[in-house]
């Protein structure tokens, strides 16, 4: 691993979880992919050819420099470029509550993947549970956000996105809560300041 | 404009003549049978060969991409902006040419051309060349230059049809394809501009069939429509609107056929300049290489199965406010290529200078496009 690569993991704790879900050599699609860094450390790691979706200039162009395929597009207006079943799996990695139409973008994902992987933060984490019941929106290292700043508009806490995959047919086939970057097994939705699930259609 | 003294200029330009003895069968049937290509190049053939660039131009450029003439030192290059030292498409590191299609009447064979047989010019004569006939002379010139295979082909518009064509006519031959501002084949909309472009020059009283040459004429008015209305589809609506609003070329409205808007100056201008220097029978085959682009046709309009022979890494770009050939054109490309599991990247910038976007600097097209070269491997 590059120390690029090791301080990213560091940093997004989430992405190695992603990692170790993506078996080597699949079909990759990074839905909101920034500068491509996850795409370019599962092509090294484990072989795994990829393309991400982007719509910021910026990042598009990062990409572009970081030697990975980016295809510019707009989430909201889904994945029509891509055809049913063309990826082994669709990653949507700390974007989940930016999502305008959430259940569309779910239903996208196992469309043009056979499994999801979707990461996102637990708004059910005590210190943000904390800071609602003192008053004040929460700001943590997971959501590093003002609320009169945050790209986010669709915060969930773990028990609330189980229950819309239950509703819209998302089977769960594995789930992964971290804080600070450690696994939490007891009460994950008051521990857990990250959530990472492995999804199948149901 | 760069000044010749500027570094990031290639400096003074040589054009070359490349004569071909062996004839090129033509798509239509027909064959030539000799040809010559116009053709310039900048920066050094390495040692294996292996960083030679191709820019493919489209309707009404030429060989001249970039750099100034010795003896005529504002005519500089249609894409002096990105190839040059130091510029997006390094000249340092690669070797490019830019070539003169065959039909042109900037250097290449074409119809104002001498025929041998009569020793008169081709005129009418000369046969409707293609897009893929383009690239299979273009091969020729590699051939000639030593080039087995491209590091890059790379075009705007219609030399993005040529960038797109030379993956499937030669995929081994070429390594990356960079696509821009492109369609997979014209929509009927385009086909109909092409068409009043067209009619406009052959109702020209002065067109006399193709044949003008030997009247002593040029059939000017044609050529100016022609002009005009291929300039209204290159601009956006909003580049129109912040170029030219409704401003007034008089002080008031004259209540007269003569000029009132800036904008109907503006398309005169374009028009009386373009009919002195363009060809018309160069503009009728042109159009109608635009027209007969598609590669799908063969493939019952699948274009993932058209591409399915492609080789290359891809790298499409295209602009919002490009009516023309719209983004939505280039996505067509990015899903045939996605579905054939192709190495391509996209983008989709928001610039308002219409379809002529790709000839502009922007700074993100720009930055895109040197971090795609920088990562071209030699």
């Amino acid at each position: 691993m590059t120390p690029p690569e090791q301080a990213l993991l560091a940093r997004r704790p989430d992405l190695a979880a992603i990692a170790q879900w993506v078996n080597p050599g699949a079909r990759v699609l990074d839905l909101g992919c920034g500068d491509g860094a996850l795409l370019r450390y599962l092509w090294q790691a484990r072989e795994a050819p990829g393309y991400g979706v982007e719509i910021v200039d910026d990042s598009v162009i990062a990409c572009v420099e970081n030697d990975v395929n980016v295809i510019q597009a707009d989430l909201e207006s889904g994945l029509s470029l891509f055809s049913d079943g063309s990826f082994d799996c669709v990653i949507l990695s700390q974007t989940l509550q930016a999502v305008h139409r959430t259940e569309a973008i779910l239903r996208e994902m196992l469309r043009v993947g056979h499994e999801a992987i979707v990461s996102f933060p637990n708004f059910g984490h005590w210190s943000a549970r904390l800071q609602v019941a003192l008053g004040r929106m929460p700001v943590s290292d997971a959501l590093p956000y003002e609320w009169y700043e945050t790209p986010n508009v669709h915060h969930c806490t773990i028990t609330d996105f189980e229950d819309l995959c239950r509703k819209i047919g998302i089977r769960i086939r594995e789930r992964l809560v971290l804080h600070e970057g450690k696994a939490v097994s007891a009460l994950p939705n008051l521990f857990g300041s990250v959530a990472v699930y492995r999804c199948i259609a149901g | 404009m760069n000044a010749p003294h500027d570094p990031s200029s290639v400096g003074a330009a040589h054009a070359q003549i490349a004569r071909f003895d062996s004839p090129l069968r033509l798509r239509s049937g027909a064959s030539l049978p000799a040809y010559e290509l116009a053709y310039e190049t900048y920066g050094e053939l390495n040692a294996a060969r292996s960083n030679a660039v191709l820019v493919c131009h489209a309707l009404n450029a030429s060989h001249h991409v970039a750099g100034y003439y010795e003896n005529e030192k504002d005519n500089v290059g249609w894409w002096d902006n990105l190839v040059g030292p130091g510029k997006p498409l390094d000249t340092r590191r690669f070797f490019v040419v830019g070539n003169n299609y065959l039909g042109s009447c900037f250097g290449s064979t074409g119809p104002a051309s001498i025929n041998p047989p009569t020793g008169k010019p081709w005129g009418a004569d000369f046969p409707v060349v293609t897009v893929e006939d383009w690239v299979h002379a273009q091969a020729q010139l590699a051939d000639r230059l030593g080039i087995e295979r491209f590091a890059a082909v790379i075009g705007g518009s219609l030399g993005a049809m040529q960038a797109l064509q030379w993956t499937l006519s030669y995929p081994e031959r070429v390594r990356h394809s960079v696509v821009i501002a492109a369609a997979p084949k014209l929509s009927p909309q385009n086909i109909a501009f092409n068409e009043v472009a067209r009619q406009a020059i052959m109702t020209d009283p002065d067109f006399h069939g193709g044949h003008y040459y030997e009247k002593g004429v040029v059939p000017m008015r044609g050529l100016r429509i022609a002009r005009m209305i291929g300039h209204i589809t290159y601009l956006s609506s909003d580049a129109m609107m912040e170029k030219f609003g409704r401003l007034l070329r008089r002080a008031s409205l004259g209540f007269d056929f003569d000029i009132d808007f800036e904008i109907e100056s503006y398309l005169r201008y374009q028009g009386d300049k373009f009919s002195t220097y363009f060809d018309a029978n160069t503009y009728l085959r042109i159009t109608k290489a635009l027209d007969y682009f598609d590669p799908a046709a063969d493939f019952g309009g699948d274009l993932t199965a058209a591409l399915a022979r492609a080789k290359a890494a891809f790298m499409v770009v295209s602009f919002k406010s490009d009516w023309r050939f719209a983004p939505e054109r280039s996505r067509e490309i990015v899903r045939a290529l996605l579905d054939n599991r192709r190495i391509v990247s996209y983008l989709e910038i928001d610039a308002p200078g219409g379809h002529d976007a790709f000839l502009l600097e922007d700074a993100r097209y720009h930055a895109a496009l040197r971090a795609y070269f920088a990562n071209i491997e030699l």
